[in-house]
């Protein structure tokens, strides 16, 4: 015991005297999560609109007078010929363009229906998705107020539940955690263990009396404190600045995490034992671990819309099963009795990579 | 006299490499035992071994009675081994590297203190100092401390002296001899054939295998031809005339003089003078001289060279 405690003290010295490694532990959380936050949003306001408007007739005013009152877009320029629409888009000056044809209001009282064509800069499919449908819900408004008497129709009224504004720091703050989580517990383990061997200290701890466990144990547990510590901090962030809301219990939102850490600790863990070198090390983890949990996990691409072999491979992902359970538990309010099974699956992959990892440990340098 | 360490028939192979072969040997308790060879002798590989870090390939190994395969936990617990790379924390100070290595171990400085006193004392000025901003010889005497805080049986040391200043070496090896004195079995590895005379016994290696194995002088009694040592002005002609001289069995420079060894075994130093000043050398001395390990090591090498050229 005297000697894991002396093996602990050591870690937290390593930690705490590198001013990298701080700087990742406490500032990287902070800084993700405000620039999330602040910065990379899909919400679109204030969308540069062009009207190429061929009949200037009472509807057409009309409309673009909706539009402009929508708080979606701005007027920027009226625009004269399909020509002038090309290099608008070109000159980036527009990033949607209307275009009314000629005798606008007299073919709707005629033929009931008229068609406005909407261009959007197609380059930024994301953007022109999002656009094309605040336009395409003004134009329905629109239509549903004109015609109000004249046909019997479905309309769908949409709400979004748990999220009835569509705020995209819902959807990051978990997906961050899972991604801070990642970082902070299989990079930083599995770094600190190849440097031991790397700098040949690590053939002293062999030769030493600790056993391999104590060994693992003694690198796991200080990573595992400050991960905590670290989704503490990004919730209390999340809900303090941002007004993020944990609708579920608090306490089960924690454990989970802590199975989660565990998790990551294996993986990292088990990273360093198959690899000598840092430089591997950490090339393993940012992209075996860091892309996948980015891009496969359903942080920002829904694992639904994968193809299916991506699918198959998005259930490894140890941060899928996290997502679903903390957008269950902080969105949704989910008891436990909703995500048994996501912590089943992470919680026996914590156990295998543990148990192999202390199993590939090696007591001797081959 | 009980052994410490025995090696029988010890081979071990990386690859397509033969790093160790046929290594048998046996170092007695309380021995100063030198490993000397070039890098890529194949002394760390031994030391990896014994040390219980590397499995051998063939043959088997004990340290204190204990087989390095299956005792290793046991083996471990009662060695002390300083690693040829420097294998301390540099982020910790001086003082913190000792109470890890000591923690580690399962014991305190404090208990230990009386055998490490004589190496500490000279770093305790420095003990709030960070480990990588110690000078060369600085790190080596904590990385002693820090292999001899648990106060092992056996003391294994991977070329411990190696980038180390002379003065930082000479006290090294004191501290070594004090350490002998106390009763510590010591195998200490080095490419300084200086340090070799120190030990009590040495064994050359070289390719993996031991090339000889005596005391420091019992080792030169291998060097059978006579010796001579050749000194004169012009050190470079007179090197340049010997090479070229179709008796010469070997010419190295030593110093400011050359040994050298001629074929023609009833060879004189007279005859040598001679033969020189009529090449024109005129303030040149030529005296027959004692072997020392240095030339051992080199004639044996060439041997072993010459035997696998056949």
């Amino acid at each position: 015991m005297h000697s894991f405690r002396g093996f602990l003290l050591k870690e937290f010295y390593h930690i705490f005297r590198d001013r990298r490694t701080v700087a990742i532990l406490f500032g990287m959380p902070l800084i993700q999560l405000l620039l999330f936050g602040f910065a990379i949003r899909n919400e679109i306001q204030e969308v540069n609109l062009g009207i190429y408007d061929q009949s200037h007739d009472a509807v057409t005013r009309e409309i673009i007078d909706k539009l402009a009152s929508s708080g979606y877009f701005v007027m920027t320029q009226e625009l004269h010929s399909i020509a002038e629409i090309e290099h608008a888009f070109a000159e980036g000056s527009i990033a949607e363009a209307i275009v009314f044809g000629p005798g606008f209001a007299a073919r709707m009282l005629r033929e009931g229906r008229v068609t406005v064509q909407v261009v959007t800069d197609g380059s930024n499919p994301n953007v022109s998705k999002i656009i094309t449908g605040y336009t395409a819900s003004v134009l329905q408004d629109y239509r549903n107020t004109a015609l109000r008497t004249a046909e019997v129709g479905v309309e769908a009224v949409p709400l979004m539940m748990f999220n009835p504004e569509l705020k995209s720091v819902y959807l990051f703050v978990p997906g961050l955690m899972a991604l801070i989580l990642m970082l902070v517990s299989a990079l930083m383990t599995s770094i600190s263990i190849t440097r031991e061997k790397e700098s040949g200290t690590m053939e002293v701890l062999l030769v030493s009396s600790l056993r391999p466990v104590e060994i693992i144990i003694g690198k796991v547990v200080p990573y595992f404190l400050l991960s905590f510590v670290n989704v503490v901090t990004v919730v209390a962030l999340a809900s303090f600045v941002f007004g993020v809301p944990c609708r579920g219990s608090v306490l089960l939102l924690m454990l989970e995490s802590l199975l989660f850490i565990v998790t990551a600790l294996s993986l990292g863990i088990f990273i360093s034992t198959i690899t000598s070198s840092q430089q591997v090390a950490m090339m393993i983890s940012l992209a075996g671990l860091l892309l996948p949990t980015i891009l496969l996990s359903g942080f920002i691409f829904p694992v639904a819309s994968m193809p299916l072999p991506l699918r198959i491979i998005s259930n490894l992902i140890p941060a899928k099963w996290y997502l679903i359970i903390v957008r269950g538990i902080m969105l949704k309010g989910t008891s436990f009795g909703y995500i048994w099974k996501e912590t089943l699956v992470l919680a026996v992959m914590a156990t295998v990579l543990m148990a192999a990892s202390i199993k590939k440990f090696k007591t001797r340098l081959q | 006299m009980k052994d410490a360490v025995l090696i029988a028939s010890v081979g071990k192979r990386f690859g397509a490499v033969q790093a160790l072969q046929e290594v048998n040997l046996s170092v007695g308790e309380g021995e100063l035992f030198g490993f000397i060879g070039a890098d890529g002798a194949g002394k760390t590989t031994l030391f990896r071994i014994l040390v219980t870090l590397l499995l051998p390939d063939e043959g088997r190994a004990e340290v204190l009675g204990l087989d390095v395969v299956r005792s290793y936990r046991d083996i471990r617990k009662r060695i002390g081994y300083m690693p040829g790379k420097f294998s301390l924390y540099p982020d910790l100070s001086v003082e913190e590297n000792l109470r890890f290595f000591a923690s580690v171990f399962g014991t305190t400085v404090e208990k230990n203190y009386e055998l490490i006193r004589d190496i500490y004392s000279q770093l305790e000025p420095f003990k709030t100092r960070r480990a990588g901003k110690l000078s060369g010889g600085m790190k080596q005497k904590l990385a002693l401390s820090c292999a001899l805080v648990h106060r092992p049986e056996v003391l294994f040391l991977d070329e411990p002296t190696t980038g180390v200043d002379a003065v930082s070496r000479k006290e090294f090896w004191q501290m070594l001899g004090r350490l002998r004195e106390q009763g510590m079995t010591i195998l200490v590895s080095t490419p300084y054939m200086d340090e070799a005379v120190l030990c009590d016994r040495i064994a050359f290696m070289q390719e993996g295998r031991m090339l000889a194995l005596d005391t420091p002088t019992g080792i030169t009694t291998l060097f059978r031809k006579p010796l001579f040592a050749i000194r004169a002005r012009e050190t470079w002609r007179l090197l340049c005339v010997l090479r070229v001289s179709p008796h010469a069995a070997s010419v190295y420079a030593f110093g400011i003089a050359l040994h050298y060894t001629d074929n023609r075994p009833s060879i004189r130093a007279d005859e040598l003078l001679a033969a020189l000043q009529a090449d024109g050398f005129t303030d040149v001395s030529v005296s027959v001289i004692q072997p020392g390990i240095e030339d051992t090591f080199i004639a044996l090498m060439e041997e072993k060279q010459g035997a696998a050229d056949e």
